[in-house]
């Protein structure tokens, strides 16, 4: 068979809407990443027996939209901005560890269960996009260059003008960020 | 002794870069008595394998 694909573009495009709105976070670039994917699916002449892979195969034209507009944006997230996104981390850090840099009581990792069954609920993957959408617009930008995208963290110094072990400190605020979210959010009601 | 905030950060900093022996030799002694990081760790592989499926599209 051969999917109708007017109608699951319409279906998929809120997808790919929030997909491109949490990397760009601009309404108005988002919109034009999916405009110009839309396009060239509606082109496209591959074959697709589900939605899921058609939706793969979208998300692969998305990310490869996104990377541009982010290369022709370049530098537009300066050090200076990524330096605002501070002030919000000092308090996160406050919060998890103590003077000495041991956790807190209260904020120690906890273990968590089964994450692959937690992957296949629709209701994890709101939380995880809330979480996304929930770290400093920056420090988000950054990590989803990495993580969805694929830059290393060369080509993201090069891409935002920061030096390595900034990028790192934006990694890591990131990744502490997004774990304790989904910890808090997801992980620490579903443990038995 | 690494603290678990210093630990924390060479967590994330072995995702994007090749730690060094010492960084790896002080982590490893780290979470091997530290609970807390030692889950901290597990869930820096499931945050990748989550963002690698959500980046791909794979989700539900």
């Amino acid at each position: 068979m051969d999917l109708d694909r007017q109608s699951e573009l319409t279906a998929l495009r809120p997808d790919l809407l929030r997909f491109a709105h949490l990397q760009l976070r601009d309404a108005g670039a988002a919109e034009d990443a999916v405009q110009e994917t839309l396009l060239a699916a509606l082109t496209g002449s591959h074959r697709f027996e589900s939605r899921s892979s058609y939706k793969t195969w979208l998300i692969s034209i998305l990310r490869n939209k996104i990377i541009d507009t982010i290369r022709s944006q370049s530098r537009e997230v300066s050090a200076s901005s990524l330096a605002a996104d501070e002030a919000g981390d000092d308090l996160l850090n406050d919060t998890l560890f103590d003077r000495r840099g041991h956790w807190q009581d209260s904020a120690k990792p906890g273990r968590w269960a089964d994450p692959e069954a937690s992957f296949e609920q629709q209701q994890f993957w709101k939380v995880f996009e809330a979480c996304l959408d929930h770290l400093p617009a920056k420090t988000a930008r950054v990590f989803m260059m990495r993580e969805f995208l694929g830059f290393d963290t060369e080509e993201i110094c090069k891409e935002v003008g920061i030096s390595s072990s900034n990028c790192w400190v934006v990694l890591h605020r990131a990744r502490l960020g997004l774990r304790t979210c989904l910890e808090t959010n997801w992980f620490a009601g579903a443990e038995t | 002794m690494l603290s678990c905030q210093q630990a924390t950060e060479l967590m994330s900093q072995e995702q994007d870069r090749r730690i060094t022996l010492a960084e790896r030799f002080g982590l490893r002694l780290h979470v091997l008595i530290c609970a807390g990081c030692n889950n901290y760790r597990r869930q820096m592989g499931v945050l990748r394998a989550a963002c690698r499926r959500f980046g791909s599209g794979g989700t539900p």
